[in-house]
């Protein structure tokens, strides 16, 4: 539509019409008001997207290229030295990162899909589905989960999509809890009523009346239980029964690396090559921990104290 | 029978079923083996009679319940079976004797963070709460919201990079041997269990401070204001009693942490604990060991939880006076 003074419109006659803003423009609204800890937030995880997505052009070699020294120090052509093999430190770091994200984004979607569809469903039926799923739910969170997904891979056997599968079911059982929680309150509304005697399908009723009400928490489940799942798999990769070489990937390069700290008096530098994985795996899970800290605060307004 | 003595048995006896369940699914576990896991464990040059040999041994033609009475009866005895590894070399040894020293080390480990722990995030969050909103509670709920985020081989490598190899204050290594006397042991256990407790007392803090700061809003607490109590006294006396449930709670939960966070930590500086020999088990996929690390393992933390359930029911007032 356009408002030139030429033509005749409502826009041009009235003062002031509001128009309704659209996604983007609410978006940006609210970003310009968020705190300072939610940008830095906000900004290291683009950033980290953007060297994931782009990690071909970003790093310097090849993800498994060996050169002629290993655990080279720290210079112009190797900008973090070379590791145990002689592999370049920083392209197994941005390498990593593609790895390392893309696996624990895979597993928590693969969570969420199964524990919210379930716990929506339980929250629908609430008959022996639903304590079927409870109690079973329950059970296995009695068991700590980097125990049993320790016990799981030894049984599978350790490799990504075992790692994927594994830990995403025992972390579903987590949003099973909340999606089953907070869709109990959405459930006895009388507009899923009406659809249900309307003659909805179970996965219509699911999609269309429960699922648009439960997603701000969820949103925010989301981002917690990224950060929990990319430390277990994380943990497990540092372990040596996570994800295996030779993909890089940080926690792997934190445990190969971390003979190097021991030289810390004669190269301080080279002795925080194996800080430099742990580093960025901390500093995602504090940049995630912050946007949904404001995330939460923005959608429900908890607040830490009165 | 008094109402209170019936909730904790009921919890007990709760207890009790999910630790049987949990046995179940670590018993199962065996069941889910790929079907050349004799052929893996026994080695290529295995003939089919030792294959089957093996699969007699493990019972695996047995009825699964049979089996199953037969594992709970010897793990109720102390005895784990006999682990797999060595066993192509003809050498194997009983789980029980591989566990047993190591799991006193954990034990030693995780109760002396315990030790430090507990009443540091107690004296930190209680003192937050008095001291609320100032410099010093906002430094504390900054610092400790980071290092709860942090994974615990991170703060593990930088405590060592700081104070074994920077400034040589603590090893690096913390390989005790069960000869080591106790002065020294505590002294090599130095930078693992402070790696525990940075990672522990965070939550532990913010949870003491919060349940406090959740009372200070009730009526009692303001009448106790009017009437002209100092503030320490106020949080001492009065909101502290009634803390206690959600503190004891959240202490036993982080406990049970522990038993989680000291598998990475004993990696990271070689201690000789059980998390460890776990570890090496997934990897060789010695699954009897694997199997009694982790029943162990969930037993601790089954019995954690059932613990700080009963405190938290016996410490509320409300429950013990019942009308």
């Amino acid at each position: 539509m356009s408002n030139d003074d030429q033509t005749y419109s409502a826009a041009g006659e009235v003062a002031i019409v509001t128009t309704r803003r659209t996604w983007a423009q609410r978006a940006w609204r609210e970003l310009k008001k968020a705190p300072l800890t939610a940008w830095f937030g906000l900004i290291v995880i683009a950033t980290y997207m953007f060297v994931a997505l782009f990690a071909p052009w970003v790093a310097p070699y090849g993800e498994s290229q060996i050169f002629d020294t290993p655990y080279a120090p720290w210079s112009s052509e190797f900008i973090f030295g070379t590791d145990q093999l002689g592999r370049d430190v920083w392209t197994r770091l941005v390498y990593g990162a593609r790895n390392t994200i893309g696996i624990a984004v895979a597993t928590t979607l693969l969570s969420f899909l199964i524990g919210g569809s379930l716990g929506v469903m339980a929250a629908i039926n609430r008959s022996w589905l639903d304590q079927g799923l409870s109690r079973f739910v329950d059970v296995l969170m009695a068991i700590p989960s980097l125990i049993f997904s320790l016990m799981l891979l030894s049984i599978f056997g350790s490799n990504v999509w075992n790692l994927i599968m594994i830990i995403a079911v025992l972390d579903s059982t987590r949003v099973f809890r909340l999606a089953r929680a907070v869709s109990l309150n959405v459930v006895v509304m009388d507009y899923v009523e009406a659809s249900r005697l309307r003659g909805e399908s179970l996965g219509w009723v699911m999609r269309h009346d429960i699922l648009p009400n439960i997603l701000p928490p969820l949103v925010a489940e989301f981002g917690l239980r990224f950060c929990f799942v990319f430390l277990t798999i994380a943990s497990l990769s540092f372990l040596g029964v996570g994800i295996q070489p030779p993909t890089a990937d940080w926690g792997s390069m934190v445990r190969e690396n971390a003979q190097l700290i021991s030289f810390a008096e004669y190269d301080l530098k080279a002795a925080m090559t194996p800080l430099l994985p742990a580093g960025a795996i901390a500093l995602l899970t504090v940049a995630v921990n912050f946007v949904v800290d404001w995330f939460l605060h923005k959608t429900s307004g908890i607040r830490d104290e009165k | 029978m008094h109402p209170i003595l019936k909730t904790i048995l009921q919890r007990l006896g709760l207890g009790l079923l999910t630790l049987f369940v949990v046995s179940l699914i670590i018993f199962s576990a065996l069941q889910f083996l790929p079907g050349d896991f004799a052929t893996a464990v026994l080695g290529q040059a295995a003939t089919p009679e030792t294959v089957a040999a093996f699969r007699k041994e493990l019972g695996l033609n047995d009825p699964a319940v049979l089996r199953y009475l037969q594992w709970i009866g010897g793990v109720l005895q102390g005895d784990f079976g006999s682990s797999f590894s060595g066993r192509s070399a003809g050498r194997e040894r009983e789980v029980m004797e591989l566990i047993a020293p190591r799991l006193w080390n954990t034990l030693f480990l995780a109760g002396m963070t315990a030790v430090i722990a507990v009443p540091l995030s107690l004296a930190l969050g209680i003192s937050a709460a008095l001291y609320r909103n100032s410099l010093y509670d906002r430094s504390i709920n900054a610092t400790t919201l980071t290092t709860i985020s942090f994974p615990e081989f991170f703060v593990a490598y930088i405590l060592i990079l700081l104070l074994a190899t920077l400034w040589k204050v603590f090893p690096s290594l913390a390989n005790v041997r069960p000869d080591t006397p106790l002065m020294d042991r505590i002294y090599m256990c130095a930078l693992p269990a402070l790696t525990l407790t940075l990672v522990i007392v965070a939550h532990m803090m913010r949870m003491t401070r919060a349940a406090i700061i959740n009372l200070l809003a009730s009526p009692y607490i303001e009448m106790a204001r009017l009437k002209g109590v100092s503030s320490s006294k106020v949080i001492l006396k009065h909101a502290l009693p009634n803390a206690w449930a959600p503190i004891v709670n959240v202490i036993a939960f982080n406990l049970a942490y522990l038993v989680v966070g000291v598998v990475v930590v004993e990696v990271v500086f070689v201690y000789p604990g059980i998390g460890q020999l776990m570890v090496d088990a997934v990897s060789t996929r010695d699954i009897p060991v694997v199997q009694a690390c982790a029943l162990i393992f969930a037993a601790t933390y089954i019995l954690l939880n059932l613990f700080a359930d009963i405190v938290s029911i016996i410490t509320n007032p409300r429950l013990l006076h019942p009308r």
